[in-house]
């Protein structure tokens, strides 16, 4: 299911120091038609649809159409991720609607203090099992 | 045709950065991090370096960077011994035990760590029923990190089979990727270096060191953003770039190309890498077929293993009920318990008899569930709690594979009303998940009976020196999946530095001259801005279906005839993965060409600069594959692929390893069995 750029809505991210779906594509579809200052999708046989541009547009202008060489025309699936949950909205091709709202994460974003508490490393242990935090289990 | 060369006179010269660091680390998926995350640890106090190099952007890059929905290897209560053996199982009998043990061994510490970082992990409920990450947040349930007795964290972790725990798992890459940047931070203050964390860097090849053979010295690569060129010198280098997709032709020719069952943007980098050093390989013929919901790829582990369900032909049979007798007789001694690739073979007979569709019944094992839980809770609590067993079979998807959620969707499918349709999907080259073609790699070296060529003194490390690889690169290990790829990472990340510090007085010296790599890299480049005058349509971008040339070729044809050939020549979808010793070896005539053809990609912009790079990696990754295959004289992953003229599974002369080495220079091949050895029984 390609992403594709909602044209009303995108404004290329000009408020930002960089354009958020571009950033975040791991696989380098995103590009900014720079005259327009909107993105799209350069390469959509490509899309993995992971919706990593879909969930972090600031201005929810990406959404994803089903790749039309097998899924039937009249569907969307729709998320909107917060700090802790995220929110699922799914249209059936019938009218149906489901939505669904997960947890994403229990702490704040960017609170990961990654060696807070944890005890320095043994450098007689180096090579042997174990990490530097934990004795690898015996048994 | 006459080989061109980049002279840059006719694209523009980048400019080229060079960047000395202690410990390099390639990728930036679940190996990576982990890596980072245990070596910025050891490294730190040393005053070492270490630097990090995605092509992507490490909150959303590698296999996780969509999310998941389970962890997939979790000790908690149970052996480690007995992990081995269900590995052992599920690749048909030939893994590195050692490597394996040392996994599980480690891993566990790593799934406490995400749920410490903000992971929610879902927990047992004091009425048996699950709760999800935040709900047993707000139950006041205990952290399992907390727990002191591997036996209670097993009865509070909600397992789907005996080696998963279920999650909430839609920001899991992003969360392990913020404390392994946050690790990176720390070194980078410490060292005081301007910069360790590089996105959008995409690296095309080893640098050897120019003093001392089999020695790694750095790696080079360009940049996806801007004109620029990166040469990396360190003293230990981490390949953790992933596995292969996209080698073989796709069931879905359009659009859907892009729906891989494993993440499209692993484009066999790792094993490029790892082989153009001269590291030696193991099971390359090994991949992975994954039998999943037909097109959509969307997973079917929770199906099978939490929900209960059965997948049934067209006759409403179980085709491994069915045909079980038939594999026993086939494959003497593994038929009883099957391998994941003999669970694909039964199913392929059926459909090969005409019997498909084959159909997940998930709507009678919602039924029964649901059923369950009224008799147990009553109309009204049972039927809440269906409600929240369809929320959690949507998450099985919305958390992983979107695609499917979409695809069920707009086919006005509901999993409690109607069944789903399964297909064995292209092959998969990968060692993480279940398969294992990758690089031969020392082991532990403390585990009992593991012979002692296995270790080398450097856990991780692989037969080139200072080169350690973690994830899908190592062979022979697989079923390692999130949790195990990043405490691999945090094990070979551990090694690196140990490596460093007994090399202290080491310079790493590159024994590639700069500005050669740089015309190399750019070619692509050079050859478009030649040649794009030559016909009308040659000043459309190569990625536009209406640009022809005859002195190019565009990246993505590149990929299409790459895909064409394994697909026809190496048992992909086409032959129902049927190959033999003269297919193969027609098909390795037409790669090498294929290869050839390599120096006249073209490319109009970065972007597709590398996507020609991507597809060239893919051609190696595709030629070991095929090689591997031929060496093997024997079907040993029946239902992943058959060699027509070796169908029998050979024990008494095929059940070892076989590995292989290129050498860069000869341009020669070298391939050996070595034995297996069974250290847990």
């Amino acid at each position: 299911m390609p992403s594709f750029v909602i044209t009303e809505k995108c404004d290329g991210c000009k408020a930002q120091d960089k354009t958020a779906c571009q950033y975040i594509c791991p696989h380098d579809l995103m590009a900014l038609d720079r005259e327009k200052m909107k993105a799209y999708n350069q390469e959509p046989d490509q899309c993995w649809e992971c919706y990593n541009c879909v969930k972090i547009c600031p201005v929810q202008a990406v959404e994803i159409r089903g790749y039309a060489d097998y899924v039937p025309m009249g569907a969307s699936v729709i998320p909107l991720r917060g700090t802790d949950s995220v929110m699922w909205t799914i249209q059936f091709r019938n009218g149906t609607i489901k939505r669904f709202k997960f947890p994403i994460r229990t702490t704040p974003e960017g609170s990961i203090d990654p060696y807070a508490g944890q005890p320095e490393p043994d450098y007689s242990r180096i090579k042997q099992p174990g990490y530097y935090n934990y004795e690898a289990r015996k048994e | 045709m006459e080989k061109e060369t980049c002279t840059f006179s006719y694209c523009e010269r980048p400019e080229v950065i060079e960047h000395e660091t202690d410990f390099l680390i390639l990728g930036g998926g679940m190996a990576a991090c982990g890596a980072v995350y245990e070596a910025v640890r050891w490294a730190t106090p040393k005053g070492l370096r270490v630097t990090m190099v995605d092509k992507a952007a490490t909150d959303r890059s590698g296999a996780v960077a969509q999310g998941l929905s389970a962890i997939n290897t979790y000790m908690g209560g149970n052996k480690v011994e007995d992990y081995v053996k269900y590995v052992r199982t599920d690749l048909m009998g030939i893994i590195r035990e050692d490597l394996v043990f040392d996994l599980g061994r480690h891993v566990d510490n790593s799934v406490h760590l995400f749920e410490e970082w903000g992971l929610p992990i879902w927990k047992k409920g004091d009425d048996g029923f699950s709760l999800d990450g935040h709900q047993a947040k707000d139950a006041g349930k205990p952290f399992l990190k907390n727990i002191a007795d591997n036996a209670e964290r097993e009865k509070l972790v909600v397992r789907s089979g005996k080696w998963q725990v279920m999650i909430n798992g839609e920001s899991y890459k992003a969360i392990v990727a913020e404390a392994a940047k946050k690790a990176l931070e720390y070194n980078k203050k410490a060292t005081g270096v301007d910069q360790n964390h590089f996105e959008r860097v995409f690296i095309i090849k080893p640098l050897m060191d120019a003093n001392t053979p089999n020695r790694i010295a750095g790696a080079v690569g360009f940049s996806v953003r801007e004109n620029k060129v990166y040469v990396f010198k360190a003293k230990a280098i981490l390949d953790s770039m992933g596995g292969a997709v996209n080698v073989f032709r796709p069931r879905s020719s359009g659009e859907g190309m892009g729906r891989a069952w494993f993440p499209v943007w692993n484009s066999g980098s790792g094993y490029y890498f790892g082989l153009q050093a001269g590291a030696e390989m193991t099971l390359m013929e090994n991949r992975f077929v994954p039998m999943r919901f037909k097109d959509g790829y969307g997973p079917v582990g929770a199906w099978f293993l939490f929900f209960k369900a059965k997948a049934l032909n067209a006759m409403g049979e179980d085709p491994a009920e069915k045909y079980g007798d038939a594999v026993e007789r086939d494959y003497p001694g593994y038929g009883k318990a099957m391998g994941t690739c003999l669970r694909n073979h039964v199913s392929m007979i059926s459909m090969r008899l005409g019997e498909g569709p084959i159909k997940m019944q998930t709507h009678t094992a919602m039924d029964a569930m649901g059923k369950g839980f009224k008799e147990k809770l009553g109309d009204k609590v049972g039927a809440k709690k269906l409600k929240h067993l369809e929320a959690e079979a949507w998450e099985d998807f919305l958390d992983m594979t979107i695609a499917q959620a979409g695809m069920w969707a707009a086919s006005d499918i509901e999993p409690d009303k109607e069944p789903s349709e399964l297909l064995p999907s292209e092959p998969y080259l990968l060692g993480s998940h279940a398969g294992c073609a990758g690089f031969w790699v020392s082991g532990p070296g403390d585990i009992q009976g593991a012979p002692k060529e296995w270790s080398w003194g450097y856990n991780r490390m692989s037969t080139v020196n200072g080169l350690f690889m973690a994830g899908d690169v190592v062979g022979a290990s697989g079923h390692k999946f999130s949790s195990g790829s990043h405490a691999e990472g945090r094990i070979a990340g551990k090694n690196a530095i140990a490596f460093i510090l007994d090399n202290t007085n080491y310079k790493p010296a590159l024994k590639n001259k700069v500005d050669e790599l740089v015309a190399e890299m750019y070619l692509p480049y050079e050859i478009y801005e030649k040649y794009k005058n030559y016909t009308t349509s040659g000043t459309f971008s190569p990625n536009d279906p209406r640009n022809i040339s005859p002195h190019y070729i565009k990246p993505d044809m590149y990929q299409k005839r790459l895909m064409k050939i394994m697909d026809e020549y190496v048992g992909g979808i086409a032959t129902w993965y049927v190959t033999s010793k003269t297919m193969i070896e027609e098909g390795l005539k037409k790669l090498k060409v294929l290869e050839e053809d390599g120096a006249r990609l073209a490319a109009a912009n970065l972007h597709e600069l590398l996507r020609c790079w991507e597809n060239y990696h893919r051609v190696w990754a595709a030629e070991t594959h095929a090689r591997h295959i031929l060496f093997r004289q024997e079907s040993r992953y029946p239902g992943y692929y058959y060699r027509a003229d070796f169908p029998k599974i050979d024990d008494k002369d095929w059940k070892c390893f076989t590995n292989s080495r290129y050498n860069a220079e000869t341009g020669q091949w070298e391939f050996k069995k070595v034995p297996y050895v069974q250290l847990f029984s």
